[in-house]
């Protein structure tokens, strides 16, 4: 069996979505360069719709891939949905990530809640912080 | 779909079996099966084609046949000469071990479990440049000394270490010597008896022959401790009947190894010797390792802004096949112990890059690998927001 399944192959070698958006509502930033992962994400919102979205990521296959499969599904979506999107949703659209490279997924649900409470915090939108929190599936390794 | 011709720079993982260490397995798979320990005439024959193997062994590295002892590879001949010293050690009240940081698992891994029953490990300093001095060796042993294990070769980051230097500080002062040479075997010239070897561990499949086989040298008049217990075989010191076909290839490997060494050599450190002048001119790029003593075949860089997984399956993707120390190959956190050894920065040991080249490498191969490796660097380089953040100054550079 490879690696990888296809889907994260494609996502990998064939990522959407990456680059930048300058003066972006929203910029999110989790992982650090220690542990091997760094994932930038910029939001375009308006009316509360995610008009746009780009990532930058400095990892592995896996870190890559969830990025871009992340970003393909909060694009066009409003804000609110975009908070719903659980690091299992992105696994799972990639058909799967090795059960070690689940972090990569987390890092994905990570920074798109980094980068709305950017766009909060910019736009002094009152928020539920629980609703930011990624909870029990926080990275272990990232946030040290 | 198209394929790609691939490039294989991973000869420091395994070796592609040549054609005759094959050709050597082979009648003792079919016609020639017997049990060395047979008494039947095609036993004693397969006997006779064991000890010839042993003598073709013993020849390449200067031993005794008798000091040769087949075991199932480098890590179980490592752990048995780590084992058997300690043991001897015990005896006299002498538990010091001097290693150093960039062994191999099955040295770090048996040294741990040696700490766990009292003895005290001492990992000696590889510097930045990966390497030791026998005067570091002189400097640390003490009366209770019982073993210094320091390897012949780094398999990550290709350093070549002062073996015969160490050998003699090590006989002057009456402690067991070992080295872990699986990286150095049939690329190197090794002779035990000048070197003042004690004890070396080796592996087939680093020098094209077959996996699953091995050798530790053990100097005569230094017991081994069994961690097999069984047969008679291995003069009561490796139970198990013997895997004769491996046995007959991994001689004609080394056999075939040691008389071509010289050409080799001269061949495959030029190819690499061209990739480190190619891959230095990358921006913010490092070579690991010791750039003078240097195994032939050892290509090893760290790049800045990158991670490692991702160069390699890029770089598979266009037909290079190499490996990493970054933590995302190993499945662990944490990057390569060798990297951190030579003080390589965690970010920056996630973006290491291993080519270790074979005599069938060619110039081709060095152009496709000088043409795609900066590509794909670039290219991984654009979408890192570790890069990004470099280029324009918020972070600084590390290399």
């Amino acid at each position: 069996m490879a690696l990888y399944s296809e889907k994260v192959m494609d996502h990998f070698k064939n990522p959407r979505n990456v680059g930048v958006i300058e003066n972006a509502d929203g910029v999110g930033e989790v992982g650090n360069a220690k542990c091997g992962d760094i994932m930038r994400i910029y939001l375009k919102i308006d009316n509360g719709i995610i008009t746009d979205v780009k990532f930058e990521t400095f990892g592995c296959g896996s870190a890559i891939a969830s990025s871009s499969m992340a970003t393909e599904m909060i694009k066009g979506k409003p804000v609110s949905e975009a908070l719903k999107l659980s690091n299992k949703a992105v696994a799972e659209a990639l058909d799967g990530l090795p059960a070690y490279k689940m972090h990569c997924s987390v890092l994905a649900e990570e920074a798109i809640k980094s980068a709305v409470k950017d766009y909060y915090d910019k736009n002094g939108i009152a928020y539920d912080p629980c609703e930011l929190s990624c909870g029990e599936t926080c990275c272990p390794h990232c946030n040290g | 779909m198209e394929t790609v011709k691939m490039i294989y720079a991973d000869n420091a993982a395994t070796t592609k079996m040549s054609r005759r260490a094959i050709e050597a397995m082979l009648p003792y798979m079919a016609d020639n099966f017997a049990n060395p320990s047979s008494l039947h005439s095609a036993g004693q024959r397969a006997k006779d084609a064991l000890e010839a193997s042993r003598e073709t062994i013993a020849d390449c590295i200067g031993a005794s046949p008798k000091e040769i002892y087949f075991t199932s590879g480098g890590s179980e001949a490592d752990n048995q000469a780590l084992l058997s010293a300690a043991a001897i050690g015990a005896k006299k009240g002498k538990k010091h071990i001097i290693s150093t940081a960039f062994e191999h698992h099955a040295v770090i891994h048996t040294l741990e479990k040696l700490e766990k029953q009292g003895f005290e490990v001492e990992l000696l300093d590889v510097h930045s440049h990966g390497n030791i001095s026998a005067e570091q060796v002189a400097a640390a042993i003490r009366e209770d000394t019982c073993l210094v294990s320091i390897m012949y070769a780094n398999n990550e980051i290709g350093s070549v270490l002062p073996i015969a230097d160490i050998g003699r500080v090590c006989r002057e002062r009456g402690v067991i010597f070992h080295t872990d040479a699986v990286q150095a075997a049939g690329h190197l010239k090794i002779n035990v008896a000048e070197e003042k070897i004690d004890m070396l561990s080796l592996s087939a499949h680093k020098f094209h022959g077959p996996k699953g086989i091995g050798v530790l040298y053990c100097r005569r008049g230094i017991p081994l401790t069994n961690l097999i217990e069984g047969g008679a075989q291995e003069r009561g010191k490796r139970a198990g009947t013997e895997n004769l076909p491996a046995i007959a290839g991994m001689a004609a490997a080394l056999s075939d190894a040691c008389d071509n060494l010289e050409k080799n050599a001269a061949k495959v450190s030029a190819l690499r010797d061209r990739l480190i002048v190619g891959l230095s001119k990358i921006p913010h790029s490092a070579l690991n390792g010791d750039p003078v003593n240097r195994l032939p075949g050892n290509v090893s860089f760290c790049f800045e802004g990158i991670e490692g997984e991702s160069l390699l399956l890029l770089l598979d993707e266009v037909g290079i096949e190499a490996s990493s120390g970054s933590a995302c190959t190993s499945g662990s956190l944490d990057p390569s112990h060798v990297l951190l050894a030579i003080g390589r920065p965690h970010e920056v040991a996630h973006g290491s890059l291993r080519l270790s080249l074979s005599e069938e490498n060619t110039d081709e191969d060095v152009d496709v690998m000088l043409r795609e490796i900066p590509r794909v660097i670039e290219y991984l380089r654009g979408m890192s927001p570790l890069w990004q953040d470099k280029l324009v100054g918020k972070k600084e550079f590390v290399l």
